[in-house]
């Protein structure tokens, strides 16, 4: 299904401003009254942190000069929400970000997202008619590249000219953001929402998705589907459907990747589970930035997570010593495994490792990277074992399914 | 008389500490440790020896110029340059002094200074230990004899080999390494040149700017000659 | 010197952990409260109990990155 925020979409290009009015109606005149109405919706955060945004919103709206940034950042390479929504929905992006800041009571909204997204952006600013009376000024910056650019954090200091590196919380930026003002930022998805919130309101919002997670939620599909990309559906569809949705399985599936490198590792039938964070959590997983990835059985699970570890521990910030030595330690214990190089005390070590990074650093990354291990460790403790007794398998050679970028940003010297 | 033997003995113990200070202040950026001495101990320590440092230099400096054998204000003590007693000389452990001062009262707000502020000026002790050694072989009219040229030998040598560990930790930038390495070079060199056609010749005293009229106490900015 | 320590309210170790560089003299200082981890980086447990409070002062001022604080808990 694909009525709401993907709502007018065609096969190709942008949805103009035309189609766009047609699609969804008019924009009606907002004010502070949106803070309210957004939480009645149960919105939550679609960046990953799930974060409710009425709290956000009333937040920034008690502080002196906020400002809005939109943030398009989109570090996870399985994610393409994000772009997808630029690109193809501008207008509904842009609707969400003006009422937010116009209910805040910001004067300016910064968009922060790659600079191969900015001339459609740019495009459907100048349909809208830049510079009328009272509108917030919308101004478009290149977002940073690396995992961790897109942290909350590290945006704002993107935004301030410093590198892309996450600082500490608290101050959190709803109190203390871009140049010390407070700051809303949301994610393109979640402010998407908003857009649709501000016409239909919280209890048409609410009509679909789960009592914790209402409304629909955009998911990145990729892996062993026949048709790979970025998904419109309803939040706590059972992950046993999202294959489908996705045109189905290309060959019997092995895992999911569920919410991104920084997610979690679930069994191949979804485990009865559904894209709630109510049950995901339980089980060391959750939504995230909805990115779930079908590793076939023709993949080698262990070869993909160490290959993933290693990723993770290279886009580290640098910042803090746990999140550097202990991303950097797990990975090899992982190239050990793969490589059937372990030393007597590795397993002991990688479980231990995983546990010791957890909530040690400024920024969620060990978390998120603790949070994966985990899971694999269980999941896929049978090829580890076996790996370390025999080394590389058949399968370890396959093509990866995981995209792992080169890491291009600097990190802090050590 | 006494007063006069009590500033040589506390300069030359002031001089030994300083040199214990820097030492320990190596140490403890090097992350020294042993099972017997852990880091708090080595920075215990460093602290302690830099508060010693300034108590020697309390009696120092109080005794020169309480003495009138020599004519010492206070302000000289503190402005440097500016004194009649061998300007140079003496100048510079008023130099010595004023960085002391600031070495110890950001080290004592380091807190409210925050971490960048206080490593910033705490730099400035790789200056503040070699302006003392100077200071004393300029102005102590015992270098001749022997006993203060060889204490002030032996902490060189010390302090030398203090920073050839520091500069032969691979943390450190290149730029810096090679900097610091020339500089020791040049100093050391430059002390072995220069005591014996200095301090250690005869004549030394006319030469630092003693006032011709002697002990005197005189108030009168009387430059003396080189 | 101050009131008696069961008046005094309940305080928490924070850690600065991007101006930690592992030096270890807060680990040596109040091992009851702090253990260094596999990579020399201190893992805190943050309740102080009145009777480790002159301790965890010394722990702070000890720092040389200034990475840790003692504040007030809640």
């Amino acid at each position: 299904m694909s009525g709401r925020l993907l709502g007018g979409v065609g096969p190709r290009g942008p949805v103009g401003l035309d189609r766009h009015l047609a699609v969804h109606g008019p924009m009606p005149e907002v004010a502070s009254e949106l803070i309210d109405e957004v939480t009645r919706s149960g919105l939550r955060g679609r960046g990953g942190a799930g974060f409710p945004a009425g709290i956000k919103l009333a937040a920034v709206a008690e502080g002196r000069r906020p400002v809005v940034v939109v943030n398009g950042t989109e570090g996870e390479p399985m994610s393409a929400k994000d772009h997808a929504m630029l690109i193809r929905a501008p207008h509904l992006v842009l609707d969400g970000a003006v009422a937010a800041a116009r209910a805040v009571g910001a004067r300016e909204v910064l968009l922060c997202a790659p600079p191969a997204d900015h001339a459609v952006v740019a495009a459907a600013l100048a349909e809208r008619g830049a510079g009328s009376r009272g509108r917030p000024r919308v101004t478009l910056v290149p977002s940073a590249p690396g995992y961790v650019a897109g942290e909350e954090t590290a945006v704002i200091a993107h935004l301030e000219g410093r590198a892309a590196r996450p600082r500490m919380t608290p101050p959190r930026p709803a109190q203390e953001g871009y140049r010390k003002r407070p700051t809303l930022m949301q994610n393109v998805e979640t402010l998407a929402h908003v857009g649709l919130i501000a016409r239909h309101g919280a209890s048409w919002f609410r009509e679909l998705g789960t009592a914790d997670r209402p409304g629909t939620t955009l998911v990145t599909i990729s892996g062993a589907v026949r048709g790979p990309g970025v998904y419109e559906v309803p939040s706590g569809l059972p992950l046993a459907e999202l294959a489908r949705v996705a045109g189905g399985v290309t060959e019997p599936p092995r895992a999911l990747l569920v919410g991104g490198y920084f997610g979690a590792w679930v069994d191949q039938d979804g485990a009865g589970l559904t894209l709630d964070d109510g049950e995901l959590r339980r089980h060391g997983a959750a939504v995230g930035a909805g990115v779930v990835v079908v590793l076939g059985s023709s993949a080698c699970p262990v070869a993909e997570t160490a290959r993933l570890a290693a990723y993770m521990a290279a886009e580290s910030a640098g910042q803090c010593g746990p999140c550097v030595h202990g991303l950097g330690s797990l990975a090899g214990v992982l190239d050990r495994f793969a490589t059937a190089r372990t030393v007597p005390g590795d397993g002991e070590r990688l479980v231990r490792w995983t546990e010791m990074v957890r909530g040690r650093g400024a920024c969620a990354h060990p978390d998120g990277v603790a949070r994966m291990l985990a899971s694999a460790t269980r999941l896929f403790r049978a090829e580890l074992e076996d790996h370390a007794r025999r080394g590389p398998c058949a399968r370890c050679a396959s093509a990866s399914t995981l995209v792992l970028p080169a890491a291009v940003h600097a990190r802090a010297a050590a | 008389m006494a007063l006069w033997y009590l500033t040589r003995a506390t300069g030359a113990a002031a001089l030994v500490l300083l040199t214990l200070t820097l030492t320990l202040g190596i140490a403890d950026v090097q992350r020294f440790a042993s099972a017997r001495l852990p880091r708090f101990v080595i920075d215990g320590w460093h602290r302690t020896a830099s508060l010693l440092v300034c108590v020697l230099l309390v009696v120092h400096i109080g005794t020169s110029v309480i003495d009138g054998y020599a004519p010492i204000r206070l302000v000289d003590a503190l402005v440097p340059f500016v004194g009649a007693y061998r300007p140079v000389w003496l100048g510079l452990g008023a130099l010595a002094l004023d960085l002391m001062i600031a070495l110890v009262v950001t080290s004592l707000l380091r807190a409210r200074l925050g971490a960048r502020a206080w490593r910033a000026v705490h730099w400035l002790a790789y200056a503040c230990w070699p302006v003392a050694l100077v200071h004393g072989l300029g102005t102590g009219s015992d270098v001749r004899p022997g006993w203060l040229a060889w204490l002030s030998l032996g902490c060189t040598a010390v302090v030398i080999v203090a920073i050839g560990v520091r500069l032969a930790d691979r943390g450190a930038t290149p730029g810096v390494r090679v900097g610091a390495a020339s500089a020791l070079a040049a100093g050391a060199i430059a002390l072995v040149v220069w005591l014996p056609s200095g301090p250690m010749a005869k004549g030394w005293a006319a030469k630092a700017g003693t006032p011709s009229s002697g002990g005197a106490n005189q108030t009168t900015t009387a430059r003396g000659h080189r | 010197m101050s009131r008696p320590p069961a008046e005094r309210a309940g305080e928490e170790l924070e850690l600065d952990p991007i101006a930690c560089t592992g030096h270890g003299l807060c680990a040596e200082l109040l091992p009851e409260r702090i253990v260094l981890d596999d990579w020399g980086y201190p893992m805190i447990d943050p309740p102080v109990p009145a009777s480790l409070h002159e301790h965890a002062v010394r722990a702070v001022k000890a720092c040389p990155a200034l990475a840790l604080r003692l504040r007030r808990a809640g």
